[in-house]
């Protein structure tokens, strides 16, 4: 079976390219211009030991062969650089600097790191070399813009800032736990990391005006590897539920309050709980988890999330991370203004790409302005990209928000005590 | 109460910490190596049982002892492809070779965990637990787990205690480190004995390894921090002394539980290195050492 496959797919390439050949010396012979040789590159820079790292690579790959598919950019082919920075804001500024001076990249896609995204940013403006981030979320990304529109108008920023991810959880918690669970009141927990200060900063606005009181705010450090603690002080404080920010640590703080059995929910955002391999990591500690991700299994955020995800799995075979549904919609994006503007000029592909309105899998992305606080963010809201809250449940993720697009309803195991 | 919770906690991260230091530091006695790839030994151990016990369908027992084997395995493997090359090496002057074992074992360490990450990628893993549930010490909600890591670790550290000082094969491994020049003048074999010591070493890191999987969970991301953790304990210790190691576990356990309950959970490792620094000055052979 493999082997007729194989065949099958030499021969369609062969047939493919004897068909390129005709429609070339066709063209030669009507005298229309052959589309240049020359591909377009556009630089990823990912990390494949990281899931979230990984995911960036995989599906530019799949984004670019995609494009390929339907013609390229005016004929072009595009082409992705991929580089690995080890989560290393020095070695993703050194794939950087190779992209644009070696390689001739026209765009670079990088990163879910904000640290990293942050180091990136100056050396786009430096070098003028469009970059957006399919996964970072500090929003110091986007104010860099707003600051030094003319300086730093290269960034953009394509993923949820961190204040939108709390305002959206936020909003999950009004319009779910609130109402259903009666939860009035929440600990704040989160990693100490650079996307953290905005989203704490907006979690302690948002979450009272949402009718959750803030009764604590802990943050710690990263490399924590004993919960222990943590867990016992905030149990010790008698909230309804524990409000999380975790990026970096994720599988040994669920595993922890699991077998602790702590009794409060946790919920927020997740990050590594986003990934179809956290149930593996985590051997089902994560039943009831609930976290914020960018889309979820067999939920059309649009038109084209199911089929990407499926695809992404067939070609992979795990799910795509958050930011593997952004990266491939980005892609589009570069091709999209690069193809508007008919050129590879930074200038004007920046230009384009402000010009933005793409239906991609996470929902319609457009960016915000010059005037805007977030410059360059993709826009949050309903009709644009708002994301999805998800739960853990029996070993699938179940989309419990927003109503319009959930799968499931929330339930906790009985080890978790809600509020009567 | 909080007191009572430090007690507990303390009690089995310690156990932990002293079962995955003994190893380290009975090697450094017998055989004089620093093996600083113990990190990554213990990362195989984890990751392979993770692995196991989870995709085979050989369970939480199955994957523990295959985590234990392939600590073996990779105690082995460091044995024979970076330690006794570097031993045995003509080119490399004699008293240049204890720096050229740990030069060798550090960046073996380093190739472990990304040849690991690479393979497992970077995300923590966690070993299902030995056995489920919690039990109520006092007030304190305590996972059974915990309370039977804490017990695995002592018998096993008991076990140790006797195969050292009750067997012949154990005093033989006691003369090695008393002096390891006599022994061969006896006719034993130094070689067989150095072999005893690392498939001792491997079984107790890759036991360690598994049960930190099942206790608190391990990535490819905490191998350096694993092996500078037995490090300072070792050196606490005294370097080449089993007991100043146990007793070095507790007062590393205790101080890092102590000041992440009373003080601050970020703030975790810092007193016990400064411990480190100040037994460095004022007590350089550490709280048992000889050497």
């Amino acid at each position: 079976m493999a082997y007729s496959k194989h065949v099958s797919a030499r021969l369609t390439r062969r047939l493919l390219s004897g068909g390129a050949a005709l429609a070339v010396l066709l063209s030669l012979t009507v005298g229309v211009p052959a589309p240049a040789a020359e591909p377009i590159k556009i630089g990823v820079i990912g990390e494949e030991s990281a899931v979230a790292g990984a995911s960036i690579t995989k599906a530019a790959q799949m984004a670019a062969d995609d494009i390929n598919a339907h013609g390229g950019i005016n004929g072009r082919n595009v082409e992705v650089v991929i580089y690995d920075d080890h989560s290393s804001a020095a070695d993703a500024v050194r794939a950087f600097q190779r992209a644009v001076s070696e390689d001739k990249v026209s765009a670079v896609v990088a990163s879910y790191i904000s640290e990293v995204a942050l180091a990136i940013e100056p050396w786009s403006a430096r070098l003028k070399m469009p970059f957006i981030t399919p996964g970072a979320a500090s929003t110091d990304i986007s104010k860099a813009v707003h600051d030094d529109y003319a300086k730093n108008k290269y960034t953009f920023h394509g993923w949820l800032t961190s204040a939108f991810i709390a305002q959206s959880i936020c909003d999950f918690e009004h319009d779910m736990l609130v109402s259903t669970f009666h939860v009035k009141s929440t600990v704040v927990m989160s990693e100490d990391a650079a996307w953290t200060k905005p989203l704490d900063d907006r979690f302690l606005e948002c979450l009272p005006k949402a009718g959750v009181k803030v009764l604590d705010h802990i943050r710690f450090n990263p490399d924590t590897t004993d919960f222990t603690p943590i867990f016992n002080k905030i149990e010790g404080e008698h909230p309804d539920i524990i409000t999380t920010g975790i990026s970096h640590v994720g599988v040994q703080p669920t595993v922890q309050w699991h077998d602790q059995r702590v009794p409060m929910a946790m919920a927020g955002q997740s990050s590594q709980a986003t990934t179809s391999a956290f149930w593996k990591d985590t051997n089902g500690a994560a039943e009831g988890v609930i976290t914020a991700s960018a889309a979820a299994p067999g939920v059309a955020l649009t038109p084209n999330t199911i089929a990407f995800t499926e695809a992404y799995q067939k070609r992979f075979g795990v799910s795509p991370a958050y930011d593997g549904y952004t990266t491939y919609d980005e892609i589009h994006v570069i091709a999209d203004a690069i193809k508007a503007a008919g050129s590879t000029d930074p200038d004007k592909i920046v230009d384009a790409m402000e010009k933005t309105h793409y239906v991609g899998t996470v929902g319609t992305i457009e960016f915000y302005g010059k005037s805007d606080l977030y410059t360059h963010a993709i826009k949050y809201g309903p009709g644009l990209v708002t994301g999805v809250v998800l739960q853990w449940q029996s070993g699938k993720q179940v989309t419990v928000w927003p109503h319009d697009k959930a799968n499931g309803k929330i339930t906790f195991p009985a080890t978790i005590k809600m509020p009567k | 109460m909080t007191a009572l919770q430090i007690l507990v906690d303390g009690f089995a991260i310690s156990a932990l910490y002293a079962l995955a230091a003994v190893g380290f530091t009975l090697m450094f006695g017998v055989s004089g190596v620093l093996n600083l790839a113990h990190g990554g030994i213990m990362l195989v151990a984890a990751l392979i049982g993770w692995w196991v016990a989870g995709e085979t369908g050989l369970g939480v027992y199955g994957g523990t002892m295959a985590g234990i084997l392939a600590g073996l395995v990779a105690a082995y493997v460091t044995y024979f492809l970076v330690v006794r090359p570097i031993q045995r090496s003509r080119a490399i002057a004699h008293e240049e070779k204890e720096i050229f074992v740990l030069t060798g074992t550090l960046l073996w360490g380093i190739m472990i965990q990304t040849g690991m990450a690479v393979i497992f990628s970077d995300n923590p893993v966690t070993m299902r637990p030995l056995i489920g549930g919690v039990v109520n010490i006092f007030g304190v909600r305590t996972p059974r787990n915990e309370i039977m890591i804490a017990v695995l670790c002592w018998l096993v550290l008991g076990l140790l205690w006797l195969l050292i000082n009750r067997t012949r094969a154990g005093k033989q491994m006691l003369a090695a480190s008393i002096n390891p020049r006599g022994l061969t003048l006896l006719g034993f074999d130094l070689s067989r004995i150095y072999l005893r010591v690392w498939t001792i070493y491997g079984v107790l890191a890759g036991g360690a390894g598994v049960l930190l999987a099942s206790f608190l969970g391990v990535g490819t991301a905490n191998a350096g921090q694993l092996t500078a953790s037995a490090f300072s304990i070792v050196v606490l210790g005294g370097l080449g002394s089993v007991s100043g190691s146990l007793i070095a576990a507790y007062v590393v356990g205790y101080l890092e539980t102590l000041t992440a309950y009373l003080i601050s959970p970020t703030l975790r490792p810092i007193p016990a290195l400064l411990l480190l620094v100040l037994v460095v000055y004022v007590r350089p052979q550490g709280l048992l050492g000889r050497r």
